[in-house]
């Protein structure tokens, strides 16, 4: 067991090795930071924006291979270059990674245990009232991408701020109230106000993608001969279906979680971007557009590691929940 | 076996065609009978017509601008409104949602085309064609597709759309053609595939003719799927400025110009965001009712 | 309606149907099914699939899905069950009455301990710890013959293997002492040697508990040996019922009779043709206005389209729905079984020729996490030849290596280890010429009629297929010829596989083989997915075309009986291992080897005398993985011989060596340092 894991680890540093040396690759090519120095005035000399350049290991007359040379072997050492304003990349991202994960983990927990409680309470009343409102519901959740979806509930906030509540409950913009000298429970609860809308809008469409799939497995299992057994035993439907059913029909569902953690992520950068939140994907927008390569290429790199050690967390979970799969 | 051999005859010799309905037909009566089906193809239908037959009525153009209504709510005029820049809302709405729905499509196409045979080839031959694709796959799997579009934006200059649908196509495939990969294998073992292979058929024919075809329920539904989820990735990187660049508009450039002025000028969000909504909801009822159709049993799971 | 049947003199019986019907949507699956058990009776419900058999036992369960209609009576100790509460049905289910399913492999939830799921059946109904109820399950896991139960409780139902796992099943369904234990082909799944033990096991289930059995089955054998009496279903409804003895003796409804006549019996010799029933089942939506046999039946008349006929009394306890039943009479009692048939001389030139084949797989453990762990031989030496004109039978269980033997020889790609020379090339040097040529003289026929014919394709472009990829235009005419030659309208050529029954898809896929005119067909086994009376028209179908286009076959089979109809010659396999090879007559009349003498007597014959009165020999245990089998003769660890007849010095070359197969008559061989011929059947 614990040889196949290496093997599989193995596995997953080479991918992720490939993806950030092409995301990388492709981002130098891609992205032009001599264009930032284009609009400057007065206008710097060449020579000395080749100097630049070349300091931050950005200079396009540098052969690519060359620079990623350059840029491989700084990650290997731990660090990640320079961004275009000179400061070292690292840093920032440190600081920046908190925020996202803090909200990509609520995000996930939210989206996925309410995903699965109600695809599973769908599929127990097959065509009951629930199930098709939930059906209803998530389809209309799937047809509302992120950027709209936090827009209207920014929109909705605003109405409702001033309409039911009278003031300001629903925070739509960054992580707390900056300068906002108050107690630690008052602390607690600007934290709150601001985090209720961006986990909102994060974990909603997780809630439609995992009802469904969960749905679906759940009305396959609950068609099964096992299920059939414990109903013979004399089981009411209920604990059949709690007990062996519900038991079952998670194990699939689990591995489908790698699949959602990519989208998950993306879905934190929307919100991140709009919700006003300075995490890692608001920083890879704007560094796009600064033509950030180092920054753009580290960002990467941790999505890279991030997706890869949730598809490790899956096959462990996996494991875990199906005897088949352990011996 | 005789005399119910008769009566089949008998059966076929009456009616001038044979009596066997066409799967095409089976399914379609299916997709109908589905109120689902039915709801979605008609609004869908209803969607195209007014992305392409809408902006013949309007007395304006997307590159029309009224100099004397700046940002001026819905009126007999300007059915929609109009924008800051004098446009009127209705007819760049509608171009930006005749380009999301070419986009759509077109990225859905080449999504599912290309998920389809790298899936099969990779299902049918095992081994290193197995492990090379795969491999592909993964890797594009690790990297959201939203991040390496975005790194490549700079590159979809002005009317270099069909380029950015490439790019989009390129990056919807993965979790498809591993799902095709997976039914190929298992379709492998299947017996008329075998039958094929000790007949001599070669592998390649054998997939064009015996694996994708077994499979086509599948890739319509995916790729009606994938036409909703090109729209929805279109228009976030076009929503970020990643995507379709001006002065072409899409329903993301519209929603992110709308965004801004939608506390004071609900007009300019409020009838994009719903089209998109609409049309994308539509797009997925068709596509799951096409799903059923196909395959009765997937839902209704009744005595057989 | 029709009454319960007549009740006996001393206890009431405990479980009363009385005129059940159910219908799904308008159709109507079974439609008035009375009967009732007394305590300790067997009652043995047959039917082909689709008679309503099982629906019938699931509404009495009350586990028919969620759109079914019932109507009719079911009574427990006279307690009224249809319409009963939910809460109420719990509290029977499992206690009272409790069921065994069919596929074994499904049954037990994947995720749990099996000892926890059993623990589980009895604290659903009983107020006791944990702990007891643990104990329970360990001594249950013993009563059903499971070794080293306290071992075993701690496993998980993927570490058993099917027949095991029934007994599990077994197990949980006497967990609470119930009156009525309901079995739905609880063998079916199984292989023949397993499927003596497990009988054995419920008959000591049923000892034990004292409940009543009602066993539904498609197998005439199973039930003369087991039923005392039997209910024979047609078209949702009983046709005929009666003591075991009536039925299979003094049947008084053609489709019993048929029925009977159509079952091809390992005891039964010289090669008579079978007489199968003619046309198919009608489907429950459409059915005929009278008699629903009637379309099917060799003695209609008038009468018997006119209306269904209700349930004549035709003797003591036994009740037959046919209108002429004065007039049916059984069929022609089984001849002797006589002594080997005149042995033919076998032909002169080999089509096919197989030396000392060796096949090994890796085996790999875990889905997600997967691993090599070891080698398995699924095929460890094996040797036979098949002449012009000949059939031979390859038989075996589950895990004899008979696929794969089969497998190898269809790949065309060289074997591992060994020779295997087609139609006089060998396929370790094939050109592509060669290749292209013996894949059109050797064709293959499989098993699921279904799964072998692409559902995307009409019969036409099905038939059409080899004759185009062998380079043959305008294929038109040669399909027409093919359908015609299999017994099919050559007008149904523009529809699809799913258009016809079990019975046609089979003769398409055999039309499909002959398309090439072959030299070779290898059938894998083609009869097995189909009902009885099916089945026969196929396997003469198949006896006719060999004698007609001069054909040979390799005929790869698991069930004795069909293998006795069809083949010459049989060669019976053993964990990747020929265990005796030689003519059928000899091989089946005199068996040399132990493990053809256990697998002969494990097969129930449909003859309630001849099958009680039998001396069965079991098999204990089951199959020894493939990766680590037994050193010398693989058969050793399950032989009866070796267990009890064999002295210790005697046992020693067991163990050491490896038994070749040895002839030991005109054309029989055995590989068994102990080879005796014995009759068993």
């Amino acid at each position: 067991m614990a040889g196949f894991l290496a093997r599989r680890l193995l596995n997953y540093v080479v991918l992720v090795i490939v993806a950030a040396s092409l995301a990388y690759m492709l981002a130098a090519m891609a992205l032009d930071p001599r264009s930032n120095y284009a609009d400057r005035t007065p206008k710097p000399p060449p020579a000395v924006v080749d100097a630049q350049l070349t300091a931050l290991n950005l200079n396009d007359k540098t052969p690519l291979l060359q620079r990623y040379a350059v840029w491989a072997g700084g990650v290997l050492r731990g660090d990640l270059g320079m961004t275009v304003a000179g400061s070292p990349v690292g840093e920032d991202i440190k600081r920046r990674m908190g925020v996202t994960f803090r909200l990509v983990i609520l995000g996930l927990l939210f989206g996925s245990l309410l995903g699965v409680l109600t695809g599973a309470l769908a599929a127990v009343r097959q065509y009951g009232w629930f199930d098709r409102l939930s059906t209803g519901l998530s389809f209309l959740v799937l047809a509302v991408p992120v950027v709209v979806l936090a827009n209207m509930l920014i929109l909705l906030a605003g109405w409702a701020n001033e309409h039911l509540f009278g003031r300001q409950v629903l925070l739509v913009s960054g992580e707390y109230s900056a300068g906002l000298d108050a107690g630690l429970w008052a602390q607690v609860v600007d934290r709150l106000q601001h985090l209720i809308l961006p986990t909102v809008s994060l974990s909603v469409g997780l809630i439609a993608v995992f009802s469904r799939y969960q749905r679906n497995m759940m009305l396959d299992v609950l068609g099964a001969d096992f299920v059939r057994t414990a109903r013979a035993k004399g089981l009411s439907k209920r604990r059949a279906l709690t007990r062996h059913a519900l038991r079952t029909a998670m194990i699939p569902v689990v591995t489908y979680f790698a699949f959602t953690f990519g989208a998950l992520l993306t879905g934190a950068t929307f919100t991140e971007k709009i919700f006003g939140w300075h995490g890692l994907g608001e920083q890879l927008i704007n560094s796009i557009f600064g033509n950030d390569v180092n920054t753009v290429a580290a960002i990467s790199l941790l999505a890279a590691v991030a997706v890869l050690c949730a598809a490790l967390a899956a096959d462990l979970l996996h494991a875990a929940l199906d005897p088949r799969v352990r011996s | 076996m005789t005399l119910s051999e008769e009566e089949l005859a008998e059966e076929l010799t009456e009616g001038p065609p044979p009596a066997v309905p066409s799967r095409a037909r089976v399914v379609a009566g299916r997709f109908f009978r589905s109120a689902q089906g039915r709801v979605g193809f008609t609004v869908l239908a209803l969607m195209f017509l007014l992305a392409f037959a809408g902006p013949l009525f309007s007395p304006w153009t997307y590159t029309d601008k009224d100099f004397t209504a700046f940002m001026q709510p819905p009126s007999a005029r300007h059915w929609f409104g109009t924008l800051q820049t004098g446009s009127d809302v209705f007819a760049v709405t509608l171009r930006g949602m005749q380009k999301s729905l070419v986009v759509g499509l077109l990225a859905a196409l080449v999504s599912t085309a290309l998920a389809a045979v790298v899936g099969a080839f990779a299902g049918y031959f095992l081994g290193w064609t197995d492990r090379a694709l795969s491999w592909v796959t993964d890797l594009l799997l690790v990297l959201p597709a939203f991040l390496i579009l975005a790194i490549l934006s700079p590159l979809f200059g002005p009317g270099q759309w069909p380029l950015f649908v490439v790019m989009l196509a390129l990056f919807l495939w993965m979790v498809t053609s591993k799902i095709v990969r997976g039914m190929t294998v298992s379709l492998k073992e299947r017996e008329f595939i075998q039958a094929a292979r000790y007949m001599g058929v070669p592998p390649v024919r054998i997939i064009f003719r015996h694996v994708l075809p077994n499979l086509s329920s599948l890739l319509i539904v995916d790729a009606t799927l994938n036409v909703s989820s090109a729209i929805l990735t279109e228009t976030s990187l076009s929503y970020f400025g990643f995507g379709i660049q001006p002065p072409d508009v899409s329903f993301g450039t519209l929603i992110a110009d709308g965004s801004k002025t939608a506390i004071y000028a609900p007009w300019t969000f409020w009838f994009v965001a719903g089209l998109l909504v609409v049309t994308v909801l539509a797009v997925n009822l068709v596509g799951d009712a096409l799903r059923d159709a196909f395959d009765p049993s997937s839902s209704r799971k009744g005595p057989r | 309606m029709n009454p319960g049947l007549p009740e006996g003199a001393a206890p009431g019986p405990v479980l009363e149907v009385s005129d059940l019907h159910v219908s799904f949507g308008g159709v109507r699956a079974v439609r008035g099914v009375s009967y009732s058990v007394r305590p300790g009776e067997v009652l043995g419900i047959v039917g082909e699939s689709g008679s309503g058999k099982s629906v019938t036992t699931a509404a009495v369960m009350g586990l028919l899905p969620p759109g079914a209609r019932v109507t009719g009576s079911v009574r427990l100790h006279g307690k009224e069950l249809i319409g009963a509460p939910e809460r109420v049905l719990n509290s029977f289910r499992g206690k009272s009455v409790s069921m065994v399913f069919q596929d074994p492999l499904s049954a037990l939830t994947p995720v749990y301990r099996v000892g926890d799921q059993i623990a589980e059946a009895v604290r659903v109904h009983q107020r006791v710890s944990k702990e007891t109820a643990l104990v329970k399950a360990l001594e249950l896991l013993e009563l059903v013959g499971i070794p080293r139960p306290a071992e075993r409780a701690l496993a998980f139902p993927h570490e058993f293997s099917g027949g095991m796992r029934q007994r599990v099943v077994i197990a949980m369904a006497i967990a609470n002492d119930p009156d009525v234990i309901i079995c739905d082909e609880p063998t079916t799944a199984l292989d023949v040697t397993i499927q003596a033990q497990v009988l054995e096991v419920l008959k000591r289930a049923q000892a034990k508990t004292g409940a009543a059995i009602i066993m539904i089955t498609h197998d005439l054998g199973v039930v003369a040996g087991f039923a005392d009496r039997v209910l024979v279903m047609y078209a949702g409804r009983p046709v005929e019922v009666g003591g075991v003895d009536d039925i299979y003796y003094r049947a008084r409804m053609p489709y019993t009779v048929g029925l009977l006549g159509s079952v091809p019996r390992v005891d039964r010799g010289g090669r008579q043709p079978l007489t199968p029933i003619e046309g198919n089942p009608p489907s429950p939506a459409a059915l005929p206005p009278g008699c629903p046999f009637a379309p099917r039946c060799p003695m209609r008349i008038e009468a018997c389209d006119e209306r269904e006929p209700p349930l004549f009394e035709v003797g003591d306890g036994h009740r037959a729905a046919c209108v002429r039943w004065q007039e049916v009479r059984p069929g022609p009692p089984a001849p002797p079984g006589g002594g080997p048939g005149p042995l033919r001389v076998r032909g002169a030139r080999t089509v096919l020729a197989v030396r000392h084949l060796v096949k090994d797989y890796p085996l790999v453990k875990g889905a997600v996490f997967k691993r090599r762990v070891g080698t398995v031989q699924a095929v460890a030496g094996v040797s036979f030849d098949l002449r012009q004109g000949e059939t031979l039978g390859l038989v075996g269980e589950s895990g004899s290596g008979k696929t794969t033997t089969l497998t190898q020889i269809l790949e065309l790609t060289p074997p591992q280890e060994g020779d295997i020379v087609v139609l006089g090339h060998d396929i370790a040097r094939l050109s592509r010429a060669e290749r292209a040529e013996i894949r059109r003289d050797m064709q293959v026929v499989f098993q699921d009629p279904l799964a072998s014919l692409d559902p995307r394709m009409t019969v036409h472009d099905i038939l059409a297929e080899p004759l185009r990829t062998h380079g043959r235009r305008d294929p038109g005419r040669r399909v027409a010829e093919l359908l015609a030659l299999v017994g099919l309208d050559p007008s149904h050529a523009a529809r699809y596989p799913q258009d016809f029954s079990g019975g046609q898809r089979q003769r398409i896929g055999i039309a499909r083989a002959l398309a090439l005119e072959p030299r070779l067909l290898v059938l894998d086994e083609p009869v097995s997915a189909l009902d009885v009376s099916i089945q026969a028209g196929v396997i003469n179908l198949l006896d006719s075309l060999k004698a007609r286009l001069g054909l040979s076959y390799l005929f790869v089979a698991h069930d004795l009986g069909v293998v006795r109809y069809i083949a010459d010659r049989v060669a019976v396999m053993y964990l990747g291992r020929i265990a005796e090879i030689g003519h059928v007559e000899a091989v089946y009349d005199r068996p040399a080897h132990p493990y053809t003498q256990a697998l002969l007597s494990a097969i129930p014959l449909p003859d309630p005398v001849r099958e009680r009165s039998r001396e069965r020999i079991l098999l204990e245990g089951d199959l020894p993985s493939p990766a680590n089998p037994p050193t010398g003769c693989r058969f050793r660890t399950r032989c009866p011989k070796f267990r009890h007849e064999l002295t210790d010095g005697e046992r020693g070359l067991c163990v050491r060596i490896e038994p070749e197969v040895r002839p030991l008559g005109a054309d029989q061989g055995a590989a068994c340092h102990y080879a005796d011929k014995r009759e068993v059947v």
